[in-house]
């Protein structure tokens, strides 16, 4: 996980802050002590009090800026992901990545705060009463002691616990996910005293896990209190044998507890903050694609292409393994096999996205490594699966930022009927919140996207035609002839319509590549 | 109240919590002003017998303190957890009545229990910690205003700008604020599905830079407001702290009272405000729990629609000029007639999109025609009671869930208490072969794509319904093996069977096929 960008000048920032945060603190103590000893209100605890108030705002505006610059990166960083699951990161963008607030704004201050001030305190102690400060001295360090022993016994009991919190936390989203399926098999009421029973399980495990993990803040507590009170107590005994200056001894009681409260509020923040940091980590933890650049291609006609050994590897999985095959200039080639056999990595790799493991492609000799991916694929026409619908007009989508003929390509596409049917012609808004199309009408799209690439040269298919109906399988056909001409051509079939376009077949199986005979 | 089914005992919990707090609080707040009244005392040099009470008082008060904060904690967490409980299953029983459509989706469902658990917050973290930081702060200001009626209300006056006031102001800026971005949010939403589903195309088509910034535009100006609450509402922290250093040297100035109970008044009122100056911030965080709340008390006081009671048998199915319209949209179905006489095989097919599945709700009796009629022997199938319909017509849908255990508690759903000997045969016919120990995972995803789909299927061949429908059960697995797991099913199937496909040939001895046309798709 790479780190926050900007968190060290920040621990800058928040180290100043908490610096002179700590003076105002001691300033204050004594404008305090000196009040309460009938000395009166203080210059300097006019200003140690205004300076506090400052400070404090200063620290959460900084903070909360902070937060805001750091969200904003990571959600830059997310937009930019090469994520499987679109939902899960589209969620971490709008709302998930503000659960970081608590850890940014909340923790992270205290954090600092607990590493300067209770130093500041002790120093000033030293100065004003050895023995008040040699117990806060001895008692503050039991704190950190108590909450790693406490931490690391916790520890071993919630890695038993886990798996079975977890599982029990999670239950309910289960059966509310899986609600559908527990009515079709008519189970849904059966479930109702499950749910109580598997919540109530969930408590029983938390309580247990609860009492030991609070202990660390039970030692806090008691910690901090009962040296207020160690401290308090023989300081009242050496006034009343006038020992000492009333000063002092308020001194010292107001002190005392500034010592521990950073460290009680960063424990108490601690807690709430844990969601935010997992989130932040999350966030931190998806994959960025790199968009990479190479020589600019000169672009001209269909180009030949010829794999040499070319192996994709995924971890262990191979998912190609050792391909050789030439696809001549204007050729046209089906791919064919079961799923998950490569036919999506081939392409993938075909359009730079997927870099081999091992062994080349060649364009018209030369490695595509050394093209600049951007014009390469410029150069290409792609047709996914499933073409994705993007916020804008019909005429914004088939364009896709360039200015070619819509219309021609619509036409090509067969999408000219489908776009007469439309309320506002190619001007009717799609995607996500826009008119509905059907997964035919979908296909046609990315057709006449496709189509209207009309410098490209080499046309890469992804079953076109899955999940169409025969009706609209013609139609998709129809289109793609079109857009094969003159062009060379892969295309990944399932059904032998769409195979009988190519002029030759190769099944993909396994990640090898074999010719197969045409029937 | 009791929309939220509060027991009298989650009441007793609560109020016992709450006061263990208050304890805790009120224990910490009296340790201080002992011991700043001791020192101010003693430094007056009185005999040591009027000091042993107070002596005494704080070390028992700090050793309290410790002990109450840590009941507290407990006690607070044990209250929340049981009542999340009952809420969960108040929540669970008031979704049951519903048609499956009202609660399905994702984002739905995730919501409806991230909103539930944001009660959890609601108590914990606004309800409770205010609650005591009044009584708290009743019990202070009376016991100074006993002492000194001037420092009473000087502490009154504090405690109600800081506990009161400033929350309140947080409260509006933070709905300014939420009102403010949810613009960009959603113009955010949006575009963060495209740029990652669609991110590839985006890059292949060489427009993913300009998508990108454009979606950055929207990042920046939720960041931009972001700033502008933080600068606010750092704002009201150092007033927050301001008002709790004036109060308390104000407190000093005017309570005209001996020194020792001065500063006992002084140093209490310090105390008191750091546990009302936190409301500032949980009132933040109730502006956003507020809103889950509201959506779970919806959900809570809907009336529940109104429910068939006649015992289904299995019998004659008919569907008479049927049609489905969601408002807004073009009809789903539309004057569809299908009749099932026991023992009938029919297919239907059609483009994605035709309204195969809306037809496979309405035969579940899961979405309701908005025309037409179904006919379950005669009677509309709604006169049936919804939760004993699953005994006539059930089966494998293209949404089927698979729960987070086992195998074989995941096919006992079907049929409980079958024998392992009959899950075993279903496995077989569904070409299923995991061990029935085998965990799952969330929703399946620790099995392949294709094991979970025979898994599915599996539960739908152990069900063995008098109707059984099928949703596409072979789509995903490859055509051979997908179409030799499906003979296999359908020679095991008795009943009628509703099989739905967008392949021809796995209905080609079926009795009938039903075509299902995209209207806009035809020529």
């Amino acid at each position: 996980m790479p780190p926050l960008p900007g968190l060290r000048r920040h621990f800058g920032v928040l180290a100043v802050l908490g610096t002179l945060t700590a003076v105002a603190i001691l300033v204050q103590a004594d404008g305090l002590a000196t009040l309460l000893t009938g000395g009166g209100v203080t210059w300097t605890l006019a200003a140690a009090i205004a300076a506090r108030a400052l400070l404090a705002g200063v620290q959460g505006s900084v903070g909360g800026r902070f937060a805001a610059t750091v969200k904003a990166g990571l959600r830059k960083r997310l937009l930019g992901a090469d994520a499987e699951n679109p939902g899960e990161v589209a969620t971490l963008v709008t709302k998930g990545i503000d659960a970081g607030d608590a850890y940014l704004t909340g923790y992270l201050p205290t954090l600092v705060m607990s590493a300067i001030v209770p130093v500041a305190v002790l120093v000033r102690l030293f100065t004003a009463d050895l023995a008040s400060a040699l117990i806060i001295t001895a008692t503050l360090p039991l704190i950190p002691v108590f909450a790693i022993l406490v931490g690391k016994h916790t520890q071993a009991k919630t890695a038993k616990q886990w798996q079975l919190l977890s599982k029990l936390g999670g239950h309910f989203l289960d059966v509310v996910r899986g609600l559908g399926t527990l009515k079709v098999f008519g189970r849904a009421e059966a479930q109702a005293k499950t749910v109580r029973a598997m919540a109530d399980a969930h408590t029983d495990a938390t309580m247990r896990t609860l009492r030991v993990a609070f202990l660390s803040a039970l030692v806090l507590e008691l910690v901090a209190t009962l040296s207020v009170a160690l401290v308090a107590v023989p300081i009242g005994f050496r006034l009343l044998e006038g020992g000492m200056v009333v000063h002092t001894a308020v001194l010292v009681l107001l002190l005392a507890p500034e010592a521990y409260l950073p460290l009680r509020a960063a424990g108490a923040k601690f807690h709430a903050s844990a969601e935010g940091l997992a989130t932040l980590k999350e966030a931190l933890a998806v994959p960025t694609g790199e968009i990479a650049r190479g020589t600019p291609v000169a672009r001209h006609g269909a180009p030949r292409i010829v794999l040499e050994k070319v192996s994709v590897a995924y971890g262990d999985h191979l998912a190609l393994s050792e391909v050789d095959m030439t696809i001549e200039a204007g050729e046209h080639v089906a791919l064919v096999g079961p799923s998950g056999s490569g036919k999506s990595t081939l392409l993938a790799v075909l359009l730079g996205f997927v870099t081999p493991t091992s062994g080349r492609v060649l364009v018209d000799g030369v490695d595509l490594r050394e093209l600049d991916p951007g014009s390469w694929r410029a150069w290409t026409a792609w047709v996914p699966q499933r073409p994705t619908l993007f916020t804008g007009t019909v005429e914004d989508n088939i364009a896709m930022g360039q200015a070619p003929d819509v219309r021609v390509a619509a036409r090509a596409a067969a999408f000219d009927d489908v776009v007469r049917g439309l309320p506002d012609g190619y001007r009717t808004r799609i995607g996500e919140l826009g008119a509905p199309l059907s997964a035919g009408q979908r296909q046609r799209l990315g057709l006449a996207r496709a189509l209207a690439r009309t410098e490209a040269g080499l046309v890469l298919l992804d079953e076109p035609t899955a999940r169409l109906d025969a009706g609209t399988e013609a139609a998709v056909l129809g289109a793609t002839r079109a857009l094969l001409t003159g062009r060379t051509a892969v295309l990944v079939a399932h059904r032998p319509a769409m195979a009988a376009l190519a002029v030759r077949v190769l099944e993909v199986r396994d990640g090898a590549v074999r010719e197969r005979e045409l029937v | 109240m009791n929309v939220w089914g509060v027991s009298t005992r989650d009441g007793v919990r609560l109020v016992r919590a709450g006061l263990i707090a208050a304890g805790a609080e009120l224990a910490g707040l009296a340790l201080m002003a002992t011991a700043a009244w001791l020192l101010l005392k003693a430094a007056e040099q009185p005999p040591l017998a009027s000091l042993t009470v107070a002596i005494v008082a704080v070390r028992t008060l700090a050793l309290v303190r410790g002990g109450l904060r840590y009941a507290e904690r407990l006690a607070g967490h044990e209250v929340v957890l049981r009542y999340l409980g009952a809420l969960r299953t108040r929540v669970y029983t008031s979704l049951l009545p519903h048609r499956v459509s009202h609660h399905s989706g994702g984002d739905l469902v995730t919501r409806l229990v991230s909103d539930v658990d944001a009660v959890q917050d609601a108590i914990l973290r606004c309800l409770l910690p205010a609650g005591v930081a009044a009584l708290v702060g009743v019990v202070s200001t009376t016991f100074a205003l006993i002492v000194s009626p001037a420092a009473g209300l000087v502490l009154a006056l504090g405690l109600g700008v800081a506990g009161i006031a400033l929350p309140w102001v947080c409260v509006r800026i933070t709905r300014v604020a939420a009102e403010k971005s949810a613009p960009a949010r959603a113009d955010l939403a949006e575009r963060s599905v495209e740029l990652i589903t669609g991110r590839r195309e985006l890059i292949a088509y060489g427009v993913h830079e300009s998508t990108v910034d454009a979606a950055h535009t929207a990042v920046d100006a939720l960041a931009a407001r972001d700033r502008s609450t933080a600068n606010r509402s750092s704002l009201l922290t150092a007033a927050g702290m301001l008002v709790q250093l004036l109060t308390c040297v104000t407190i000093a100035l005017t309570a005209g009272v001996s020194a020792p109970l001065t500063a006992a008044l002084a140093l209490g009122a310090l105390t008191v405000f750091e546990l009302v100056l936190p409301l500032t911030a949980a009132a933040q965080r109730w502006v956003e729990v507020r809103a889950s709340a509201g959506r779970v008390r919806a959900l809570l006081t809907e009336a529940p629609p109104t429910r068939g009671t006649a015992v289904p048998e299995p019998g004659h199915l008919r569907l008479e000029g049927v049609g489905v319209r969601f408002p807004g949209r073009a009809p789903a179905l539309d004057g569809v007639d299908l009749d099932l006489p026991p023992g009938k095989r029919i297919g239907i097919v059609g483009p994605s999109g035709a309204g195969k599945t809306t037809l496979l709700g309405v035969l579940l009796g899961s979405v309701v025609p908005t025309s037409g009629r179904v006919l379950l022997n005669g009677r509309p199938l709604d006169e049936y009671d919804p939760a004993l319909l699953p005994t006539v017509v059930s089966g494998a849908l293209a949404d089927a869930h698979v729960f987070h255990t086992t195998v074989r508690e995941n096919l006992r759903l079907a049929k409980p208490g079958a024998t392992d000997a009959e899950l075993l045969a279903a496995c077989e016919t569904a070409g299923f072969d995991l061990p029935l120990d085998r965990e799952v995972g969330s929703d399946g995803d620790t099995v392949s794509g294709g094991q979970r789909q025979r898994l599915v299927l599996a539960r739908a061949v152990l069900a063995a319904p008098p109707v059984l429908v099928l949703d596409e059960p072979v789509e995903g697995l490859d055509p051979e093996h997908g179409d030799a797991v499906l003979s296999d099913v359908l020679a095991a199937a008795r009943g009628t069977v509703v099989l739905v496909t967008h392949r021809e040939s796995q209905v080609a001895g079926f009795d009938a096929v039903l075509r299902l046309g995209d209207q806009s798709d035809t020529p």
